[in-house]
């Protein structure tokens, strides 16, 4: 089985998705998406809300379940399998809008934790590759502090540090500067783009337009559960073809400078 | 410093013109109808004589200033030894009821250590053991209540409200009573355990339940999200959070436990309850033990709250701006 997962994972997409499909009751929040991403691709993911763009990441590591399609991360089916879920959720790492620390650990036993629990390391090693990554994120200093103790954006740093200690094979990023104040913003967006370095792939939600346009290597946005347009970040926020897509962006846009 | 919207009532405490114009006229009416139940206010005004119109009025003008010059001399102090005094005012009236009774200190003296070493060990391992039953009940019954099986479920709140719902007297019996109908006979104390343990753990399950959901849901997707186990997710992640939210009901749950224990008592546990009982029943001297009974449990909640209150403090560390 592991033999399979190791040489399916050179071949298949780090993700594929298709024909995704999901309901809230009567409500249609993802509308058979397709969506196929590779190795090192940074996508970003934009749209107004309510249209589906967290959910559609929420789906990919089972925060949320799905009606009808499929999804495929590495190659692994995305079941109902515990199996399957756990598989998949190792490959992935999340980043969340609200940071969501476990405020009763300290810094570094928050990114040592899951390494001692899921990857099985001992306590040395587990906090030796912790704050290896908190170094990365610039925050070592704070290893013995509480979240609390923290500002929003160095809360946000050590929540990307505890993902990427994991050594997922792509992250998701969900809103991750929206609940900051506006001058902590930059120091996460340049977070992220320190982790471009190592080649990560991912898959970000973000309405920081002008951030999109130096980072992303694709841009998609989405509307009522759809994807409506899928470009590089050139062409989308100059030529892009939709109507709604240029609605959207001469709204968010506004006051941003020119497009 | 002090603004007119803190949290400070009665505001009349803060404005003697009010207040005690309004007692002394109570006193005023009260002595007028009932002198003779007031003999015990003599020697705090210096043995007046009570009676006549003019010496009941003067006792209770007495009294009124009596209280009004202590008051005035407590909100001299600091806060910290208002409460200390006020605590020892009270302590002395409370003793000073007590003594009322005419007790037999000889009597208390002679039967203190049995009611300490047999009743109270007694009152006390049973508590503690039946605790530790309902809070595993508790605990097995919130995530039973807030999984998604509907067995699980129906099974917990079966539970929950047939507990919660019927008398821990009739509870005490029909473990005891009726178990042996089963053909399981057990003795009264294991039965008393298992009827405090069911009972609380009906109780304690809302507990458990209200500190798990205390719990942002974040949390639990940030655990679940970085792949760890349910069992992890519930003992490393959710249950430390959840217990700053469980201990402060828990603790209260484990003194009125102590208190409900003496129900036991009923079916011939020689706890606390029933030792006073029984031993003041030999010479007639009910109240003695009673009293005592009831110190012996103020003693023993007391020191229980200060148990939690450095509980609540270790759970609530990590909170602290």
């Amino acid at each position: 089985m592991s033999v399979e997962v190791v040489s399916a994972e050179a071949a298949e997409p780090p993700l594929a998705i298709r024909g995704l499909s999901k309901w809230y009751g009567k409500f249609q929040a993802l509308d058979a998406i397709d969506l196929t991403i590779a190795e090192g691709e940074r996508l970003v993911i934009c749209g107004p809300s309510g249209s589906g763009k967290s959910t559609l990441i929420r789906t990919v590591n089972a925060l949320e379940g799905f009606q009808s399609g499929e999804i495929l991360v590495g190659g692994i089916t995305l079941t109902r399998e515990p199996a399957s879920v756990e598989a998949i959720r190792r490959r992935v790492g999340m980043v969340f809008q609200s940071f969501n620390l476990f405020p009763h650990l300290t810094v570094l036993e928050n990114c040592a934790l899951p390494l001692r629990l899921v990857r099985g390391l001992s306590r040395a090693a587990a906090d030796a590759q912790a704050m290896r990554y908190l170094e990365q994120v610039r925050i070592p200093e704070q290893a013995a502090k509480y979240p609390a103790q923290l500002s929003g954006g160095q809360q946000q740093r050590v929540a990307i540090a505890r993902a990427v200690a994991m050594e997922p094979q792509m992250m998701l990023l969900d809103e991750p500067t929206s609940a900051l104040d506006p001058e902590m913003v930059k120091e996460v967006l340049d977070t992220m783009v320190r982790l471009t370095a190592d080649g990560m792939t991912m898959v970000v939600v973000t309405h920081e337009m002008g951030f999109a346009r130096e980072f992303a290597t694709r841009v998609i946005f989405m509307d009522r559960g759809k994807i409506v347009e899928d470009a590089p970040p050139a062409e989308f926020f100059t030529n892009p073809r939709e109507d709604r897509t240029r609605a959207f962006l001469r709204q968010v846009l506004r006051g941003d400078g020119p497009a | 410093m002090h603004f007119a919207d803190n949290i400070d009532y009665p505001p009349l405490l803060r404005r003697p013109v009010v207040f005690l114009p309004l007692l002394a006229i109570l006193f005023v009416a009260l002595l007028r109808a009932d002198a003779a139940h007031w003999t015990m206010v003599q020697p705090l005004l210096g043995g007046v004589s009570l009676g006549g119109p003019g010496a009941n009025t003067a006792a209770a003008l007495g009294l009124t200033a009596l209280i009004g010059a202590n008051v005035f001399l407590i909100l001299g102090l600091k806060l910290r030894w208002q409460v200390y005094v006020v605590w020892i005012e009270l302590a002395v009236l409370l003793i000073v009821f007590f003594v009322s009774f005419d007790l037999s200190w000889k009597f208390i003296r002679r039967k203190l250590w049995l009611l300490v070493s047999k009743g109270l060990v007694t009152t006390l391992y049973i508590s503690a053991i039946s605790i530790a039953c309902a809070s595993v009940l508790a605990l097995a019954g919130a995530i039973a209540k807030l999984s998604s099986n509907g067995i699980a479920m129906g099974i917990a709140n079966f539970y929950t409200s047939f507990f919660r719902g019927i008398p821990l007297l009739m509870q005490i019996y029909i473990i005891y009573l009726g178990l042996p109908q089963l053909g399981v006979v057990i003795d009264a104390v294991p039965a008393g355990v298992v009827a405090l343990s069911l009972c609380y753990g009906a109780y304690m399950t809302e507990i458990f339940r209200g500190g798990i959901e205390s719990v942002p849901v974040g949390q639990w997707e940030a655990a679940r999200a970085l792949g760890l186990k349910p069992r992890a997710i519930m003992t490393r992640v959710i249950l430390p959070q959840a217990m700053r939210v469980i201990i402060p009901p828990t603790g209260n749950q484990f003194i009125a436990m102590l208190k409900d224990s003496s129900l036991v008592s009923v079916i011939g546990v020689w706890e606390l309850m029933y030792l006073a009982r029984t031993e003041g029943q030999t010479e007639f001297r009910h109240i003695e033990m009673m009293l005592t009974a009831s110190m012996i449990y103020w003693v023993l909640s007391g020191t229980l709250e200060l148990i939690q209150a450095r509980i609540e403090r270790h759970f609530g560390q990590a909170h602290v701006r």
